[in-house]
């Protein structure tokens, strides 16, 4: 088992990040607002929460895919919306990620040396090391070297899933962002990638960042885990404090909705009824977001903004009656 | 036991294609009975939506074509109705709801039209009661506001939405039979959690039966009564769904269970995934089609299909673990002892 350092500096800071998309005449989508976390080396942090909350921008923001309206994103205590030319290719070297469909994310017209070998390339390495690289990659990954010279189209989806991360590892990197990477897969391919994602974090002591929204997969992989809802963050703590004791009332509910595989258990759980739908981000309410669904709001919920607040160590929350 | 209301019997159906002729369900046998929920699960590329396809005859025949087997409705052959009967069957007997409602609906229509749309060429209703009708059936599947959402197009609704909206669809001829495709794959937890009790809600008032077919687990433990385990194109295990969960009777099973990460796994577990890759269904294997992947194969597994053999009046499995000559392993269970059992 990894250990991770809570008093070392954090790997990743992410202060106040907002990202905001204009979306037509003076309408505004909020994807992501005031957002705040600290991602430390070696852990695996989980970014949760339903269509929509926002949490594949943070994720991008991350990256340098989007560049945020507010706030920073801090890695290895440098802004790296601040970095100079070569500072921004030592990061893209650092930071990979890794994408949730397999069938998009490759390019139809490379070959598989190619793809895992691009980012080498840019590296400057010369061609012969290259192909020795890419073949102990493929391996590292589970596939091997007669695999070098085809097309993604020739591979299923969790073949295609373990090349996008034989392209994310091409490059030695610390910091991996995983985007829904085994939500379009199969169930029994499921595993085979998690099994791998944690044996190479042991290996390498990678840093991922999971963003999912099956909480079961979630509660197996991740160190801590931030739930978000519209956006905002609503809860973030350990994982065991956040399962054992879920405070939050979107947290309650999204936790109580999970389909457990168990028939005698899922016949006993009652789920916290959550009404409707997850609303509209654009032009969104002022105060907390989540009071049109929520079985507890009252008329501050409607008015102000709850503020994240520590209610057990490490356990962070946004309500106003918890 | 109450007289299944729908019968399949040994279909066996292929399509043709420029590689090969693909055996997508093969010698597949199994009852739906009123009132109840079956839930067929299996990995993509199982068979188990062409089977829910069959039922209906949805697939395009050319390509594809039954090769045998007979599909029983209330004692009528479904593969021996002519174009008539077959238009009748589809409208009045069986709802089909498919897997992705954003792009099983027509955009270009407003919700309430397609909902109406089953109800066009009845010349005995009037274009009021055909409304009132609709709007009816939208309270029915738990939409609120419904004389606005009547008017909307589907690219206004959310995905919630969309699949209630599916699903009244589904219902507005009273079937007796509802065949879900993949309902919920689409839709995020809590929204799914909304639907499938909207499904068992519509069991308990309208007494209809419901043929589920997903990869989740969970999904079948939450509303099915019985399930159906299909792999590469056969049935590798069925009974009730207490039975499939706690006494299972077949490694493909039992795989898929150890496969997923449940909210009790330790995090310093491993999972067990299936390793290898489902099989070719252009030469699909002589034997059992999960000998490949299993880690308790046999010689014989590879060269003979097995039986199906069965351990009460609904759990029976098809798996050469269960011969009386194989090795002990923690999937054998006590046959049923009355010799052959009517399947």
């Amino acid at each position: 088992m990894h250990q991770v350092d809570y008093n070392s500096t954090p790997l990743v800071q992410v202060r106040n990040l907002s990202k905001y998309f204009t979306v037509g005449h003076k309408a505004v989508l909020k994807a992501v607002e005031d957002v705040s976390f600290d991602i430390y080396k070696g852990e695996t942090v989980s970014l949760v929460g339903e269509s929509g909350c926002g949490k594949s921008t943070t994720g991008r923001c991350l990256i340098r895919i989007y560049e945020p309206d507010n706030g920073q994103v801090f890695y290895e205590g440098k802004d790296i919306n601040t970095f100079n030319k070569r500072e921004a290719r030592d990061f893209t070297r650092k930071v990979q990620m890794i994408f949730q469909n397999p069938y998009a994310s490759l390019n139809p017209r490379m070959t598989v040396k190619e793809i895992v070998g691009e980012g080498l390339k840019l590296a400057k390495m010369p061609a012969d090391q290259i192909e020795a690289r890419v073949q102990e990659l493929l391996e590292t990954v589970g596939l091997n070297k007669e695999h070098m010279s085809r097309f993604s189209h020739e591979f299923s989806g969790g073949q295609r899933q373990r090349i996008g991360i034989a392209r994310a590892l091409s490059v030695d990197p610390e910091f991996i962002i995983c985007d829904e990477p085994i939500s379009a897969l199969d169930v029994s391919i499921q595993a085979q990638i998690l099994n791998m994602l944690n044996q190479l974090q042991e290996e390498r002591g990678l840093t991922y960042l999971f963003i999912a929204h099956d909480l079961s997969v979630v509660k197996y992989i991740s160190d801590r885990v931030i739930v978000m809802y519209l956006g905002m963050v609503v809860e973030t703590a350990p994982t065991e404090e956040l399962f054992a004791h879920p405070t939050h009332p979107y947290t309650q509910a999204l936790l109580s909705a999970i389909p457990e595989a168990d028939p005698k258990r899922a016949r006993a759980s009652h789920r916290i009824p959550i009404q409707g739908e997850i609303p509209s981000p654009v032009n969104p309410k002022p105060g907390c977001r989540f009071a049109d669904r929520c079985a507890y709001a009252t008329d501050i919920c409607r008015q102000k903004e709850p503020e994240n607040r520590e209610i057990r160590p490490g356990h962070f929350m946004a309500c106003h009656n918890r | 036991m109450q007289e299944p209301i729908l019968s399949l019997k040994n279909v066996v159906y292929s399509f043709k294609t420029y590689g090969g002729t693909v055996k997508a369900v093969r010698d597949v046998s199994f009852d739906v009975r009123p009132g109840e929920i079956l839930g067929i699960v299996g990995e993509s590329g199982c068979g188990k939506s062409v089977t829910a396809q069959c039922i209906m005859r949805l697939n395009p025949e050319p390509p594809g074509f039954f090769e045998g087997g007979e599909i029983l409705y209330k004692g009528q052959d479904v593969l021996k109705m002519n174009k008539k009967e077959l238009r009748e069957f589809r409208s009045k007997e069986i709802g089909f709801v498919f897997q992705d409602p954003m792009t099983s609906l027509n955009p270009t229509m407003r919700v309430g039209a397609q909902i109406e749309e089953v109800f066009r060429g009845h010349k005995d209703i009037s274009r009021q009661e055909v409304k009132e009708k609709a709007l009816e059936i939208m309270k029915l599947v738990g939409i609120n506001n419904a004389e606005k959402r009547y008017r909307q197009y589907p690219h206004e609704l959310s995905g919630g939405m969309k699949q209630r909206i599916m699903i009244a669809i589904a219902l507005v001829s009273q079937p007796s039979v509802i065949i879900c495709d993949e309902p919920t794959t689409s839709l995020d937890v809590t929204i799914e959690a909304q639907i499938l009790e909207l499904l068992l809600e519509l069991r308990e008032k309208l007494g209809t039966s419901i043929i589920m077919i997903t990869h989740d687990l969970g999904v079948i433990a939450k509303i099915c009564d019985r399930v159906v385990v299909m792999y590469g194109g056969k049935l590798m295990e069925r009974g009730t769904v207490d039975e499939i969960y706690y006494e299972t009777a077949h490694p493909y099973t039992k795989g898929l269970m150890e496969s997923i990460a449940r909210l009790d796994t330790a995090k310093d577990e491993r999972l067990h995934p299936i390793e290898g890759t489902p099989p070719d269904l252009f030469a699909p294997p002589v034997g059992c089609p999960f000998a490949a992947r299993c880690e308790h194969c046999m010689q014989i597994c590879n060269e003979l299909p097995p039986e199906e053999i069965h351990f009460s009046a609904e759990h029976s499995t098809v798996c050469w673990l269960q011969h009386e000559m194989a090795p002990e392993t923690s999937f054998r269970r006590p046959h049923m002892d009355a010799g052959k059992e009517e399947i």
